[in-house]
């Protein structure tokens, strides 16, 4: 096997940013993989209709397929190929945006890592999921989203609009930054103000419909968590409002 | 006191009128000076947040007497082997170089109200307008009767993390199969309430995992009950049957002395021998706090409840567990949460920002065994008497696994989110 070859069957070959267990994992799996296969095709195992079950848990933050638009996460579509971190419009970390500027591009063999362990194989991901153990479900929400990220995303971003849901009083509110930035310090003691999903979901950069209708789910008893059930108990819109718009203001580092 | 804007506290000091007429640099070293008396939970985050919100407009020093500080909270699970020492120890380089404050490292040995100056020990002068007190505990040794400072280097009490917590880990990890450990626990008010169950969770988790089944832990209790007894005792008996005995105090009848020569833990109902003996004594404000005449007759510090501004001195705030916090407990969230509050009434009185509400928070975890972990928190808001409970919530006994490990693994983020709320990034 010339090095040529041997480069473009291993994809990183020449990629340093990994963590070493992370790295050291993907080498093993990728030289087994390499060894069996030859031409490395997982996602052909999945099956995508089981993947667009699983996709479920991801669907509160990403939109995948035609006119999908950046939530939370950013959205699937043209996944496949992508260099990490480089959809305009969407805040990463700089952690993302650097392994992208390194050179790793999205496919079977990143995605199959990324969504084993996130914030293992990308420390200080944004992204708050805790990551699929099962090697056969990833293969299915793989091959799901080879299929669905085909699709044309939107092309404007979604407006602001306002819905007789919760939190449309909060909606309406310009909130206040300077009041959001104080309540904010009770939220940073658990939520880091960089970005970094911890064990503790990263909130800030958010859009603000998702935001705040995510407070008043947790307010409502709609989410279930202890925590943040009691924070938001005491939060009118006036606060939920300037929360949105102080945390959707930060980039993350 | 009134807001006051930055110009008018410069004219209150005396200083407005002629520091308009001297060049910058000087002007620059008569702005506004804030001095925090400890780098915990409290005084790291009020120093922090002082400094990056107020910019260049505050002159912040903090105080503290050690190079590096190390968590009491997570100190449990260093003992239970969850995690190294070093990894609840931190240095204050951070809030030196990315926040510009002037990091002293000494002990506060007074505070000269009048002057409006900090003493140290070693005879310096620390000027301030307005003082940020946050010693954390002082230990009442003789609350427990036999046992001292001295003692303490046989029956650890470890309640404030050091080498108090690495001795106690030297001499758990020492216990052979058949030896005892008994634990004398603290009366209220003291420091992180759930703290003595916890460790004695962990505790058992070393004997169990080194198939130490004829060791016991017993727990002379001096209070009746205590926090999160329900999730703790179920916890036990779930992970580690017959192992643990708790004696609240109308099955021991009350604490006679302690005997670190012997090990011996007397009380009206019997003689408890311990291989390994845990004393946490009683506990009043650190120090500094008495011998600035801020504490009261409990031992601890009136503050008002909307600003944590002291009822003895308008120019002097106190937080975390050195204060008369109403209904927040003695905990590191509630330190980190009051100084915040602290903090922004602070630069509202030297730089004239704007001042909201006060409101605070606290929650506690703890860690019963591996992935069991539970937790404890309310919200808190200043009524005219007190920091007051506005609402609460509390694990409940018979949770599933699945969210047992979450809310552990939910701890570890939030220890990573406090650390770097207190030392910064």
């Amino acid at each position: 096997m010339d090095q040529k070859q041997d480069k473009a069957e291993r994809p990183y070959a020449d990629f340093p940013t990994l963590r070493n267990a992370a790295w050291a994992r993907a080498r093993k799996w990728i030289a087994g993989a390499t060894f069996l296969l030859t031409v490395p095709a997982m996602a052909s195992d999945g099956d995508p209709i089981k993947g667009e079950k699983l996709f479920k848990a991801c669907k509160a933050c990403h939109q995948v397929g035609a006119n999908a638009r950046n939530g939370v996460g950013p959205h699937l579509d043209g996944l496949f190929e992508r260099p990490a971190g480089t959809l305009e419009g969407f805040k990463y970390s700089s952690a993302m945006k650097k392994l992208g500027s390194d050179g790793m591009v999205w496919n079977e063999f990143s995605l199959d890592l990324y969504l084993e362990k996130p914030r293992e194989y990308v420390p200080g991901t944004r992204m708050s999921y805790r990551g699929m153990p099962d090697r056969q479900d990833r293969t299915h929400i793989i091959a799901y989203l080879r299929e669905l990220s085909k699709a044309e995303p939107a092309s404007e971003p979604e407006p602001e609009t306002v819905t007789p849901e919760m939190g449309a009083v909060a909606m309406q509110i310009d909130g206040d930054m300077a009041y959001g930035e104080y309540l904010s310090s009770e939220c940073v003691t658990c939520h880091q103000v960089s970005g970094r999903a911890d064990g503790i979901p990263s909130i800030i950069g958010w859009p603000k419909k998702p935001f705040i209708r995510a407070l008043f789910e947790y307010k409502t008893n709609v989410r279930s968590h202890q925590v943040m059930q009691n924070m938001t108990v005491n939060l009118g819109n006036e606060e939920i409002a300037a929360l949105a718009a102080y945390f959707g203001s930060i980039d993350p580092q | 006191m009134p807001n006051l804007t930055r110009r008018s506290f410069g004219l209150l000091v005396g200083a407005g009128a002629t520091s308009l007429a001297l060049p910058y640099y000087a002007r620059a070293q008569g702005k506004p000076k804030v001095v925090v008396i400890g780098g915990g939970a409290g005084g790291a985050t009020a120093a922090r947040y002082m400094a990056k919100d107020a910019g260049e407009d505050l002159d912040v020093t903090l105080i503290e007497a050690n190079p590096a500080y190390s968590t009491c909270f997570f100190s449990n699970l260093y003992l239970g082997g969850f995690r190294d020492f070093d990894s609840i120890t931190h240095g204050y380089d951070t809030l030196s170089s990315n926040y510009g404050i002037t990091v002293v490292n000494g002990m506060a040995d007074a505070v000269d109200r009048d002057a409006k100056m900090v003493v140290m020990a070693d005879g310096s002068k620390v000027p301030y307008d307005r003082l940020v007190v946050s010693p954390g505990i002082d230990l009442i040794y003789d609350s427990v009767p036999g046992y001292s400072e001295e003692a303490a280097e046989i029956m650890p009490h470890s309640w404030k993390a050091g080498p108090q917590t690495q001795l106690l880990k030297a001499k758990l990890d020492a216990i052979e199969n058949g030896q005892q450990i008994v634990m004398v626990a603290p009366p209220n008010q003291y420091r992180c309430p759930p703290g003595p169950y916890e460790r004695v969770s962990m505790m058992a988790h070393i004997l169990k995992s080194k198939g130490l089944n004829d060791s016991k832990i017993v727990i002379i209790d001096p209070k009746p009950k205590f926090s999160k007894q329900a999730l703790f005792q179920e916890g036990w008996d779930k992970h580690y049957p017959g192992m643990i005995e708790w004696y609240g105090p109308d099955v021991h009848g009350g604490i006679v002395k302690v005997d670190a020569s012997t090990g011996e833990v007397e009380t009206d109902l019997d003689t408890f021998q311990g291989d390994l003996v845990n004393v946490i004594p009683a506990q009043k404000a650190g120090m500094i706090a008495s011998k600035a005449a801020l504490t009261n007759d409990s031992g601890f510090c009136a503050i008002d409840p909307a600003s944590m501004r002291s009822k003895e001195d308008d120019s002097i705030f106190i937080i975390g567990d050195a204060c008369i916090a109403g209904d927040m407990p003695k905990s590191g969230f509630s330190a980190n949460s009051q100084a915040k509050v602290a903090a922004m009434t602070i630069r509202g009185d030297l730089t004239g920002s704007r001042v909201f509400p006060a409101k605070y928070s606290n929650t506690c975890w703890s860690l019963i065994e591996t992935n069991d972990g539970v937790k404890v928190g309310a919200q808190y808001a200043p009524t005219d008497e007190k920091i007051a409970s506005t609402s609460k919530f509390i694990s409940q006994t018979g949770e599933d696994a699945g969210l047992r490990q979450a809310t552990y693994e939910e701890s570890i983020g939030w220890y990573k989110g406090i650390t770097t709320d207190m030392f910064g990034a």
